[in-house]
Parts: C-alpha cells; sequence; structure tokens
C-alpha cells in the first residue's frame, strides 16, 4: 500500500499533470488508490491515507486543499456505493476484491466515484459560479481520460499476473 | 454522557470525515488570499527539492528555444540603446571614462536577479509558478517577475531556496497596466479561460482603443516598473458593459517558461508608508 501510495503521487506530479491534453484535459489515476485500497471494518487508516495522498498533490500543484477534499469524498462514500452495486455487508469485506466481481459492475462502480471526483475537484478549483459550463467539459472530458487509462491499467496488469 | 459517547463511537467515522474536510477546506480558502496563502505550496523544501530535479532533467529539451528567445531579448535591448544614443546626442557615449555621472543624486529604483522556474501552471484557474530562488537569495514577497517577452507574475510566497510566484494567469492578479501610445490605464485580471488572453477592464471611455495597440505595466503600482511588456488588444469589447474590457494577447507563451528575472523595488517601502499617511 506504502508503495501504491508513492508511486500514484509520484506519477500524478511528475507524469499525469503535465498532459494537458488539448491544453486542459488532465488525467486525475490517483484515486485509483481509493479503488484499491481492500475494505476494512476500521475505516480511520484509509480515510487517512486518502486525505493525506490528496493533500500531497496538493502541495504540488499550489491547488490548496482542493484534491485532498475531493478524494477524501470519494474515500468516505465508497462503501455506500460497494453496498449499492456489490451488495456486500460488513462480513465480507476481508473477503472483497475488485478482480473477483464482473466487469459491469466495477464499471458502475469505478465510473460513479470518479465522476463524483471530478465534479467535485472541478467545482472547487473554479471557485466561483462563472465558467460553469468550463467544470462540466472538463469533468466530462477528464473523466474519460482517467478511466480509459484506469481500465486499460488494470486490463495490462491483470493480463500479467 | 454515555450517550454522548455512544454517539461519538457511532458516528466516528462520519466525524473523522467532517474533520479532515474541514481542514481540507479551510486549506483550500487559505491558498486564493494572497496575504495568508502560508501553509500548503510548493515552494518549501520537499516539493521544491523534486521539482528542482525534475526540471534539472527537462531543460534540456528546451535549450534551443531558450537560446532564441536570449538573442531576440539582446536584439531588442540593441536596438533600444541604439535609439536612446540617438535620442540623446551629447551624451552619445563612445568613450565611457569621458562621461561623469554624478552618483550621489541617482538612485536605483529597481534590481533585478534571474530565477529558473522550475514547475509551471497555467491550464487552471488559479495557476502559480515556483522559482528555484528564495530567501536566501534575496527573494521577498511582492516582487515582480518577468521574461524578456513580457511579465509573469507576482511572488507570493518563499520559502529558504525557493520561491512561489502567482501567475497573471491566476483569478485573483489585478495588475496595473496602460495602453502604450495613451497611458490611458486599467487594470488587467484574467477570467480564467484561454492561458494567451488576459482582459484589461476599467478603461477610461475616452481611451481610444485599437486592435493591435500595445499594452504595458503602468507606472502606478509599486511592485512593476514602468513600461514592461504585456501584450497586444487582441479584440474590444463594443457596446456599453459597465467595465469596458478589452481582450488583450500576451506576448508571452505561459506554458513555456524558463529563465525569468525577480525584480525588486527599493521605493516600495517609502512609497506603501506615504500612502498609509494620507490615508
Amino acid at each position: 500500500m506504502v508503495v501504491l501510495f508513492l508511486f500514484l503521487l509520484f506519477l500524478q506530479v511528475f507524469v499525469l499533470n503535465n498532459i494537458l491534453f488539448f491544453g486542459y484535459i488532465n488525467p486525475y489515476l490517483y484515486i485509483t488508490f481509493v479503488f484499491l485500497y481492500p475494505l476494512k471494518s476500521n475505516r480511520i487508516p484509509f480515510l487517512f491515507s486518502s486525505f493525506l495522498l490528496g493533500l500531497l498533490i496538493d502541495f504540488f500543484s499550489d491547488s490548496g486543499g482542493v484534491h485532498a477534499f475531493s478524494i477524501l469524498l470519494i474515500a468516505y462514500l465508497r462503501l455506500f456505493f460497494v453496498r449499492i452495486y456489490f451488495r456486500k455487508g460488513e462480513t465480507d469485506y476481508s473477503f472483497f476484491s475488485l478482480n473477483s466481481e464482473s466487469f459491469g459492475k466495477i464499471f458502475n462502480y469505478v465510473v460513479t466515484l470518479t465522476v463524483i471526483h471530478h465534479f467535485i475537484y472541478f467545482s472547487l478549483a473554479n471557485f466561483s459560479l462563472e465558467n460553469l459550463s468550463n467544470v462540466f467539459l472538463n469533468t466530462l472530458f477528464s473523466s474519460i481520460f482517467t478511466l480509459t487509462l484506469y481500465f486499460l491499467g488494470t486490463y495490462i496488469f491483470s493480463k500479467n499476473e | 454522557m454515555q450517550q454522548l459517547i455512544y454517539f461519538f463511537r457511532k458516528f466516528k467515522y462520519f466525524l473523522f470525515f467532517l474533520l479532515l474536510e474541514f481542514i481540507a477546506l479551510a486549506l483550500t480558502f487559505n491558498n486564493l488570499d494572497f496575504h495568508k496563502s502560508k501553509f500548503v505550496n510548493s515552494a518549501n523544501t520537499v516539493t521544491g527539492g523534486f521539482y528542482n530535479k525534475a526540471s534539472s532533467i527537462s531543460e534540456y529539451w528546451n535549450l534551443k528555444s531558450e537560446n532564441s528567445i536570449l538573442a531576440d531579448e539582446n536584439t531588442r535591448l540593441k536596438n533600444l540603446l541604439e535609439k536612446n544614443i540617438l535620442l540623446n546626442p551629447k551624451k552619445d557615449v563612445i568613450v565611457i571614462d569621458t562621461i561623469v555621472i554624478d552618483t550621489s543624486r541617482y538612485q536605483q529604483k529597481y534590481s533585478y536577479t534571474t530565477a529558473k522556474v522550475i514547475k509551471n501552471n497555467y491550464a487552471k484557474e488559479f495557476n502559480f509558478l515556483t522559482i528555484d530562488k528564495g530567501q536566501k537569495l534575496g527573494m521577498e514577497k511582492e516582487m515582480a517577475v518577468i521574461n524578456s517577452r513580457g511579465i509573469i507574475g507576482i511572488i507570493d510566497n518563499v520559502s529558504e531556496n525557493y520561491a512561489r510566484v502567482q501567475s497573471i494567469l491566476n483569478r485573483n492578479s489585478k495588475i496595473n497596466a496602460r495602453l502604450k501610445n495613451s497611458n490611458y490605464f486599467g487594470t488587467l485580471g484574467w477570467n480564467g479561460k484561454n492561458y494567451n488572453i488576459v482582459q484589461l477592464s476599467d478603461i477610461p471611455r475616452q481611451a481610444p482603443l485599437k486592435i493591435g495597440d500595445t499594452i504595458e505595466t503602468g507606472g502606478k503600482s509599486t511592485i512593476f516598473p514602468e513600461g514592461i511588456l504585456i501584450g497586444t488588444i487582441s479584440e474590444i469589447n463594443k457596446g456599453n458593459s459597465a467595465d469596458n474590457k478589452v481582450n488583450v494577447t500576451l506576448f508571452n507563451d505561459m506554458s513555456n517558461l524558463g529563465f525569468i528575472y525577480a525584480i525588486k523595488s527599493f521605493n516600495k517601502e517609502e512609497i506603501n508608508i506615504l500612502e498609509a499617511q494620507n490615508e
């Protein structure tokens, strides 16, 4: 988990933040941390490390606490969507793994969390009611970008195993 | 008491979540305030160090464009020098030694320092740059940052070895600017949309505006020296809007910045004290 944490942090800060497709579209792949962190009944370490990851990315990208806010939100909401999409209770947590679920369910789960995160992130980064169309467009394009990278990534890594 | 403990137990995740969200929000608000932003920024030793390493690797790719920018600047300065000699034929300097300059009456207003941009943002609404010099090498808050093509921003935060610059591509930026040919001035800001185009607003109505007119910094601010290039007018807002706004295309390519000059103003404090007395 520590390796994943550092890997995602540096990947985001030094590679993905510099992509700027068409001048402004960026993938925010660091939220993969929320998908990959194992479900546990004690959620404090998970919430805190998600917050920390967001905060460190904020440090690097001079964005105050915007990343921290949005990643913490989806980290908190994760359990709710696990219950809805995968119908898992507290007893199933230790056996739960994304790989063993069907693609359709994973897709819904990941897309929901990604879109929520991106929407909150761009709204907060915009910080006013001007340019609302920009917020929606950014959310849409960046979500597509992030999701493409995420599913490509999981496809490649699962083939290797 | 029992119930209070029970309450905390039951909602401990939610309370923890709320606490952290509150911290994040506070940091966000703090970051956007020019006078307060101290805590989360890339000008600290750790992130600054990482960016410095990364930029020392990537700067090789920009050497060519950096060279041509330098050559352009040299040409411009040489031309300026040539013009200056024409304007003041008496002071036509060939043998420098014969000129007597009374240095006791000359007062230097600004001093320039070079630094390198190690992190550059331009795609967000509130953009900041990080440069590789800090307090140790004389960087201070509210120093102007320019390069040979025009203005870049204002230093808003310094650490020991690095400094953070609030870019003009930041919705909080307000810089005094004027038309080069007529001296009418307005306020330069950014609407957060296109990183090549900034907005000049509050220009007096009688000011003659033409597309292609050059905009430069006015002498009204204590931060920027007079006459630093900004850009040219690219679009004039027709009709009767209250703030008489025009779009200005920057000379600078904000997506490609290498070396910059930080300008320290020696008169700033004196002027500020004087202005505070009048109020």
